[in-house]
């Protein structure tokens, strides 16, 4: 398969970006989108020119690096999968691909399609936590959870943290983020306690942090 | 000369670890405040630690190379948790998993650090749901369990197949609390790339900042390491792309002892490798063993499709071969026997490249509803990458390097042989020997973590003598050298060959020669070339960009470039290691029937090895003794 990609291109932060484009050629079915990029910068390399700059850790869907905008959607075409988790059959062969970063204020990019999302854990510091020390524990079974309220808990608890909700987002709010979170903890007998301080704490660091506001749209 | 000296509390099992603690100095409230200690990495261990450090009062500087503490490769992780809660009444206590954790290592671990891992397991639990941690309950809101492989108890915990994930969120809300107060300093973005040794004390670290690329020296009264494996030297893991062995090795060319480098595991059951520009393998959680039946054609080279092959023409080979652990087997010998089958001719799919994983029974058994509601989110990843449903044809599987066993050498304190230089999680040698069972590596991390370094690092603390060091020191600034000097060589060499091609070369070479059997010539043979391909890697590689600036190509090539010396050290280990045990199956020490052989009278020891300048590494041994556990015959039959 070969395909035409237009991919954002910025030296660092505060520097004016714009779309180059490339072409893959030699491109199999069966390749991740991941791999094809890589495949892309492997070319650049050999020529000494500088690869694409992209963030990816896991390639699994799970830890949240990849961030990558693809013909206007956050994490590409399907739903509910991550970037890393993209194959190329997906895409009919010689299709043209736009690829660009998270784009929000509070994501300055630094290089390329990476982006600086430092803003999404000091919303985290703010009050994403149950304030306990480590020991004293009282044993697990003490307070008992029903297992609907458990299985709500952790649907909440699976947010992976990658931001695409704010890049996805008209006013690239954080509210979806955020939401999981204070569900998560909300939802379960030892997070009670903190619940209200919580959402609070949460909700004006992501004033602070210039996350936008949530307007509800569907 | 190196000593290595394990310091275990003598006396009965069952109180070593609370004699410790008792005889143990303790650094006064006070004084915790003026003690800094550095963190490096925050997966399960990192993270665990780092928060427990700040709010014992310490003031912590806490660095991941990640964008956020939160991404660490622990999340990944996903079949469970093992704890000896035995709320199941099934036969389980501290004894048992002790046991089966000392067997399933093929006894080349310490009986007192794992008999201290099983104490301090529930702990654990109990820790993770105050925390708030959505483990999977029963309909009477107690917590639920698994079993999971090499073992006949359930004691599993789990949150779906993302326990991983939910543990490690776990301790970064903690480490996140924190931060917020102040206790914890968090440096994201940042790579650790040489450790700072002053009077034979480990006082700090070097580090490049990769957004800026500036270099810096941190000072600290200890170094704590938690940076994981080094599966990735294999090139092709289920590892997280940057997952790297750069600070354990550079610790290692500083005077930290490296143990059992060659005890490297492989899973059983990852998806098979398609073609060559793959960069990672994905794992399918062991978990699916509980229900998966392993199975290949009877007959070599039979292309008829899985659904054509009828029941008395196929080989349930795990159930074949252990009847009493069948598809739970543990990890080393499923992996050899999915090798052995494969090597026979009777592998499945692409090359011949891997063997059925066939849930057509429970299907039948339990309905689609109950295997989806267990394994649904696998189920999907497999269709996802494969282009394949798994429920209606088996899944095809085939092994992956997946974790180390081996790591820097640490004594029962968790300190390396370098005063003041801490190792915990993946990152040490101590818990799982020759073979790690399945849902026990989240159990050390958070045990090393929460409930064993913050201890043990407070007698070091209060005791040790320190002298001020900061980074215009004589020792701070020729470390800041070594690393400087090495990152301006990989940008001046002049090749035009990509440090993932040398990557690929290695891990193949590895794979080949010291990946799930191994022999004499084909590690003699490793040992010739993997110095001349280092040598064309520093002639050849061309790294673009420059070292001022964010450049992801010249912090993987500093990772490969360390890769290409520390798979000697990998193959050196196994070499020296004349037995088969574990995960180290040499082909020169079976038995008739292809079992692995092991030599307690030559090889119950921790095979240690210190670096030398110019020359091979020396090995030192510590023994292995075993007072409680009488080794014997690791049979699963």
């Amino acid at each position: 398969m070969k395909f035409t990609l237009n991919i954002w291109r910025q030296k660092g932060p505060g520097e004016k970006g714009r779309f180059v484009t490339y072409e893959a050629g030699d491109v199999s079915s069966g390749m991740s989108f991941l791999e094809m990029l890589d495949s892309v910068n492997q070319g650049l390399i050999a020529k000494g020119e500088e690869p694409v700059a992209f963030e990816q850790d896991c390639r699994e869907g799970i830890c949240g690096s990849c961030s990558l905008v693809i013909n206007g959607i956050p994490h590409g075409p399907d739903r509910g999968i991550t970037t890393c988790q993209l194959y190329m059959r997906r895409f009919p062969d010689g299709a043209v691909i736009r690829i660009e970063p998270w784009r929000a204020r509070a994501f300055p990019i630094i290089k390329d399609l990476v982006v600086d999302r430092r803003a999404l854990d000091r919303v985290m510091q703010a009050g994403g936590y149950i304030s306990v020390n480590t020991g004293g524990a009282v044993d697990g079974n003490v307070l008992l959870v029903s297992k609907d309220q458990a299985e709500t808990a952790m649907d909440a608890a699976s947010c992976i943290g990658c931001g695409a909700c704010v890049a996805a987002c008209k006013n690239a709010s954080a509210m979806l983020f955020v939401a999981a979170k204070v569900s998560h903890l909300a939802l379960l007998p030892q997070g009670k306690p903190e619940r209200t301080r919580r959402v609070r704490a949460m909700l004006e660091a992501m004033d602070r942090e210039g996350f936008g506001s949530c307007g509800n749209h569907r | 000369m190196m000593k290595l000296d394990p310091k275990i509390p003598p006396g009965p099992l069952e109180t070593k670890w609370d004699r410790r603690r008792f005889s143990e100095k303790l650094v006064s409230p006070n004084n915790k405040r003026k003690i800094r200690v550095i963190v490096v990495g925050t997966g399960l261990a990192g993270a665990s630690a780092a928060s427990t450090l700040g709010q014992l009062g310490y003031q912590v500087e806490c660095f991941c190379f990640q964008d956020s503490p939160r991404r660490a490769h622990s999340i990944a992780a996903q079949g469970g948790i093992n704890a000896a809660k035995n709320y199941q009444d099934d036969g389980d206590s501290v004894g048992r998993l002790f046991y089966d954790t000392i067997k399933g290592g093929d006894f080349r671990s310490r009986e007192a650090n794992v008999y201290r891992l099983a104490q301090v397991s529930t702990q654990i639990i109990d820790q993770c749901v105050a925390l708030g941690i959505p483990f999977a309950r029963e309909y009477g809101g107690q917590l639920a369990n698994r079993s999971f492989g090499g073992v006949q108890v359930s004691r599993t915990f789990y949150c779906r197949g993302q326990t991983g994930q939910q543990l490690l969120l776990g301790a970064y809300s903690a480490l996140c609390w924190q931060i917020e107060r102040g206790q914890v300093t968090m440096r994201p973005r940042t790579e650790m790339l040489d450790l700072v040794v002053v009077d034979g004390q480990a006082r700090g670290i070097v580090v490049r900042d990769l957004v800026t690329g500036q270099m810096s020296t941190h000072t600290a009264h200890a170094v704590v390491l938690a940076t994981g494996g080094y599966s990735n030297v294999y090139y092709l893991s289920t590892n997280a792309s940057g997952s790297n062995v750069t600070a354990t090795y550079r610790a290692w060319k500083q005077g930290a002892a490296f143990a059992n480098p060659c005890f490297t595991q492989i899973h059983p059951t990852a998806i098979p490798p398609g073609d060559v520009h793959q960069a990672k393998l994905t794992l399918m959680s062991e978990s699916l063993r509980n229900d998966g039946r392993l199975w290949v054609p009877k007959m070599a080279r039979d292309h008829r499709p899985p659904e054509d092959i009828p029941a008395a023409e196929r080989d349930y080979f795990l159930e074949r071969r252990y009847p009493r652990f069948g598809n739970l087997t543990p990890r080393d010998l499923a992996s050899r026997a999915v090798k052995a089958v494969c090597d026979e001719g009777r592998g499945v799919g692409p090359g011949g490249h891997g063997v059925y994983l066939d849930f057509a029974d429970v299907l039948h058994q339990e309905g689609l509803d109950v295997v989806r509601e267990r394994y649904g989110n696998l189920f999907e990843m497999y269709q996802r990458i494969t282009g394949e449903d798994a429920y209606h044809a088996p899944m095809r599987i085939y092994p992956a390097p997946h974790y180390t066993m081996g790591g820097l050498w640490v004594d029962y304190n968790l300190m390396s042989t370098i005063p003041g230089l801490f190792v915990i999680g993946e990152a040490n040698f101590a818990d799982h020997g020759a073979n790690r069972l399945g849902a026990s590596s989240l159990m050390q991390g958070l045990a090393d973590g929460y409930f064993i370094l913050p201890y043990t690092i407070g007698h070091y603390l209060a005791t040790a003598k320190f002298t001020p060091v900061g980074e215009d020191h004589q020792k701070s600034r020729a470390a800041l050298q070594r690393a400087t000097a090495r990152i301006s060589r990989l940008l001046n060499s002049k090749g035009c060959r990509t440090a993932a091609s040398f990557h690929r070369e290695l891990g193949q070479l590895l794979w080949n020669h010291c990946g799930m059997s191994r022999n004499e010539e084909g590690l003699k043979l490793a040992l010739t070339s993997i110095p001349a391909l280092r040598e064309e890697f520093w002639r050849g590689v061309m790294v673009p960009g420059s070292g001022e600036a964010f450049n992801q190509e010249l912090e993987y090539a500093g990772r490969v470039a360390d890769y290409l010396e520390f798979a000697e050290l990998l193959c050196h280990d196994a070499l020296h290691r004349e037995e088969s045990c574990g995960a180290h199956f040499r082909e020169e020490y079976q038995t008739d029937a292809g079992e692995p052989q092991r030599d307690d009278s030559r090889f119950a020891h921790v095979a240690a090895w210190e670096y030398r300048e110019g020359a091979s590494p020396a090995l030192h041994k510590e023994p292995l003794l075993f007072e409680f556990v009488p080794p014997t015959t690791r049979s699963y039959q």
